[in-house]
C-alpha cells in the first residue's frame, strides 16, 4: 500500500509493514525532550509510581533532554526553585541530555535538539512544547504533548494511543523572491489552510523551493505548522538533511533516509508558487489572520523582537544586522533581539552582527524564550503595538492584552526598524 | 445525568493564553492552578475564585478550543471547578490534556447556546433546556476512552507498568 513519509516513518517505528490513517498505534519513543515545564512531568512521573512500591526511573536517561529556555535566568524565587528541583531530578536519574542556564551549552530547546545532533530522521520524537514540530525539518515524526502524557513516557518509553494522522501535502514550487522568506511561506500556508485547517493533521513538504531552502529555513516551516493545528510538519530528508546533520550538528553513522511514495493517498493538496510571494503579516488576534505587507504599511511599532525558536537563528541575525550596519533604529521603537541559542550568539558576535545591532541601538538579550510569551522579558504596556519575528500573536501573548502584537519575516523586522514603522523590506536599501 | 448553567461563552480559537496566561506558568500543580483560570478575563476570573460558579457548571465555545500552547495548565485550571467544557471542537494536544488530567469535555459540533442557558447531558445529547434543543455528542475514540474510564492518564499508565513488570496492583 502506498504511504505517504509520516506512514512510513510510523510503520517502520513500530515495525509493521504498513500503517493506514486512523490506526491506533503504541510508538516507541526516541528522544522525549522538556524544558521548565519538567518540573511537572517530575510531579506526575512520581504520581505514577505512588502506592506501588517501586522507586521512580525513568526508561532511558540518554533519550530524555531537559533544556532550561523559558524563564532564563530565573525572573523569579518560583521558577529558581522549580530549575533547583530539575536538577536535582536530571541528576538523580542520570539524564545525559541535560542544557542547564549555561552561556557554552544553553538555548531554546528546539534549537539545542538539531545543533546537538540529537534529532534524526526516522525518528519519534516527543516534547512538551507545542513547537516541538520544528523537529520535521529534519525528518523526524516530532510532535507537542503535555506533562502528564510526558511523565507516562518517561516510565513506558513509548507514547500511547497515537493516531496515525492524516496528511497535507504543500508543495512549493518557483524561486523565492528578494525580501521573501521561509516564514513569509509558512504565515501563507497557515493564512491558507486557517489555525484548525490541519487538527490532527501533518503538514508533509515538497517541491523545488523546499529542497533548496536550507535547514534552517525548514526549522521555520515545520515550527509555525502548529499553527495550522497540525500533529506535526515535516520535511522528507534529502542532501540538505545529510549535510546539516553531518557539518553542522556533527552526526556521525548512518541515517534513515525514508521517502513518502509517489501515488501516497494525501487529505489534501495544496500548491504554491513561491515567486508570486510577497512579505506576509499575521494580524492580531490570531496566527491564520495573515495579510499581504501591502495593506498594513505604515503601523507604528512600538516595539520589535527578532529571536525565538521560529527565527533566533544565525541567517535571521545577519538580516538584520547587515540592515541596520551604521545606521539606527527610530526614535521611539524598542528593538530586541534574542539569538536561539549561545552558540549561535557566539557565531553572530564573531561576525560582528551583535556590535552592528548594539551600535544601532538594538538591545541584544540572552537566548531564550524572551518576550514571546510574555513570562521574563519584554512585556508591552497597555495599547502597545509589536512586530516579532516569533510564533503567536493571541490576545495576552506577550503579557498584556491591552497591546497588538504582529507576526513577520527578520526581514520585514528590520527594515520596520529603521522606520519605526511596518515597512516593506523590498523597498530599503 | 449532569444538569448545569452555561457560566461562559466563548468564540473560535480560544488559546491557551485566554484559558491560562503565559506569565503564569511557573506556577504547575493542579492544586494551584485553578486561581489563574482566564485570569486576563478579571470578571470572570473573580467569580470562579469567589465560589461563583457552582460545579458542574458549563462553558461553551466554538471551534478550536485550547489552541496553542501544550501548557497542561490550561487544562487543570479548569478541572479544579469541575466545569464542564462543551465546544464544536478541540485542538489536539488540550483535548489529549484534558483527557489524561480528567477534564470534562464534550465535543458538540453543533452545539448553540447563550451564556445562562440550563444544559443537560443525557443519551449521547446535549439538551439546551432553554431553547428545547438537542445537540449530538461526538464520541471519543475507544483508546482514548479508555484513559477516561481508568480515571485519568496517571492510573492508566501505572496498571500499565505494573502490568508489563509482571508485578499486580
Amino acid at each position: 500500500m502506498a504511504m505517504t513519509y509520516v506512514q512510513k516513518l510510523l510503520a517502520r517505528a513500530c515495525d509493521k509493514d504498513s500503517v493506514a490513517t486512523g490506526d491506533i498505534l503504541e510508538l516507541p519513543v526516541h528522544l522525549a525532550m522538556s524544558h521548565e515545564n519538567a518540573a511537572l512531568v517530575i510531579n506526575q512521573f512520581n504520581e505514577i509510581y505512588r502506592g506501588t512500591g517501586r522507586e521512580p526511573k525513568v526508561w532511558d536517561p540518554d533519550r530524555i533532554a531537559i533544556i532550561f529556555d523559558h524563564r532564563v535566568p530565573a525572573e523569579s524565587a518560583k521558577t529558581a526553585t522549580n530549575h533547583k528541583k530539575t536538577r536535582g531530578f536530571v541528576q538523580q536519574q542520570g539524564i545525559s541530555k541535560f542544557h542547564d542556564v549555561r552561556g557554552d551549552v544553553g538555548g531554546i530547546c528546539h534549537q539545542i535538539l538539531p545543533e546537538n545532533g540529537y534529532v534524526r530522521p526516522g525518528q519519534v520524537l516527543v516534547g512538551t512544547d507545542s513547537h516541538t514540530t520544528t523537529h520535521g525539518a529534519l525528518g523526524a515524526f516530532a510532535f507537542g504533548i503535555g506533562a502528564t502524557e510526558m511523565a507516562a513516557v518517561w516510565a513506558l518509553g513509548s507514547i500511547l494511543n497515537v493516531e496515525v494522522p492524516g496528511t497535507i501535502k504543500v508543495v512549493v514550487n518557483g524561486q523565492l523572491p528578494e525580501g521573501v522568506y521561509a516564514k513569509d511561506l509558512i504565515l501563507h500556508v497557515i493564512g491558507t489552510l486557517s489555525a484548525e485547517g490541519a487538527n490532527f493533521k501533518v503538514i508533509e513538504f515538497h517541491g523545488e523551493t523546499i529542497s533548496n531552502l536550507p535547514t534552517s529555513g525548514r526549522l521555520v516551516l515545520c515550527n509555525m505548522s502548529v499553527e495550522a493545528g497540525a500533529t506535526a510538519g515535516v520535511v522528507p530528508p534529502d542532501e540538505e538533511t545529510v549535510r546539516y546533520l553531518r557539518d553542522e550538528a556533527g552526526v556521525e553513522g548512518e541515517l534513515e533516509l525514508l521517502a513518502a511514495d509517489t501515488d501516497a493517498d494525501y487529505d489534501r493538496v495544496v500548491e504554491i508558487d513561491a515567486a508570486q510571494l510577497g512579505p506576509q503579516i499575521a494580524c492580531p488576534h490570531t496566527v491564520d489572520n495573515v495579510k499581504p505587507i501591502d495593506g498594513i504599511k505604515g503601523k507604528k511599532i512600538n516595539q520589535i523582537v527578532v529571536g525565538s525558536c521560529t527565527n533566533g537563528r544565525l541567517d535571521d541575525i545577519e538580516i538584520v544586522a547587515r540592515t541596520l550596519r551604521g545606521k539606527h533604529v527610530a526614535e521611539g521603537t524598542r528593538l530586541l533581539v534574542f539569538p536561539a541559542s549561545w552558540r549561535i550568539y557566539t557565531d553572530a558576535m564573531d561576525a560582528g552582527y551583535l556590535g552592528d545591532l548594539i551600535k544601532a541601538g538594538a538591545v541584544v538579550c540572552n537566548p531564550g524564550c524572551g518576550p514571546c510569551l510574555g513570562i521574563h522579558q519584554g512585556a508591552l504596556g497597555d495599547d502597545e503595538v509589536a512586530l516579532a519575528t516569533t510564533n503567536r500573536n493571541f490576545k495576552g501573548r506577550m503579557g498584556n492584552p491591552g497591546a497588538e502584537v504582529f507576526l513577520c519575516s527578520p526581514a520585514v523586522a528590520a527594515a520596520s526598524a529603521l522606520s519605526g514603522v511596518i515597512t516593506d523590506p523590498r523597498e530599503v536599501n | 445525568m449532569s444538569t448545569g448553567k452555561v457560566v461562559l461563552k466563548l468564540a473560535n480559537d480560544i488559546s491557551t493564553d485566554i484559558i491560562y496566561p503565559g506569565r503564569f506558568m511557573a506556577t504547575v500543580l493542579p492544586t494551584e492552578t485553578p486561581q489563574f483560570a482566564f485570569a486576563d478575563d478579571k470578571a470572570f476570573n473573580q467569580l470562579l475564585n469567589e465560589g461563583g460558579v457552582p460545579a458542574g457548571s458549563f462553558i461553551v465555545a466554538g471551534d478550536n478550543f485550547g489552541c496553542g500552547s501544550s501548557r497542561e495548565q490550561a487544562a487543570s485550571c479548569i478541572k479544579g471547578y469541575n466545569i464542564t467544557v462543551v465546544a464544536r471542537n478541540f485542538a489536539r494536544i488540550f483535548l489529549q490534556n484534558s483527557i489524561n488530567v480528567g477534564l470534562q469535555m464534550i465535543i458538540c459540533p453543533d452545539i448553540n447556546a447563550a451564556e445562562g442557558d440550563e444544559l443537560e447531558v443525557r443519551e449521547n445529547k446535549v439538551w439546551n433546556l432553554a431553547s428545547g434543543e438537542s445537540f449530538d455528542i461526538e464520541p471519543l475514540p475507544a483508546a482514548r476512552q479508555a484513559i477516561i474510564d481508568a480515571g485519568g492518564l496517571i492510573p492508566y499508565t501505572r496498571k500499565l507498568m505494573l502490568e508489563r513488570a509482571g508485578q499486580a496492583l
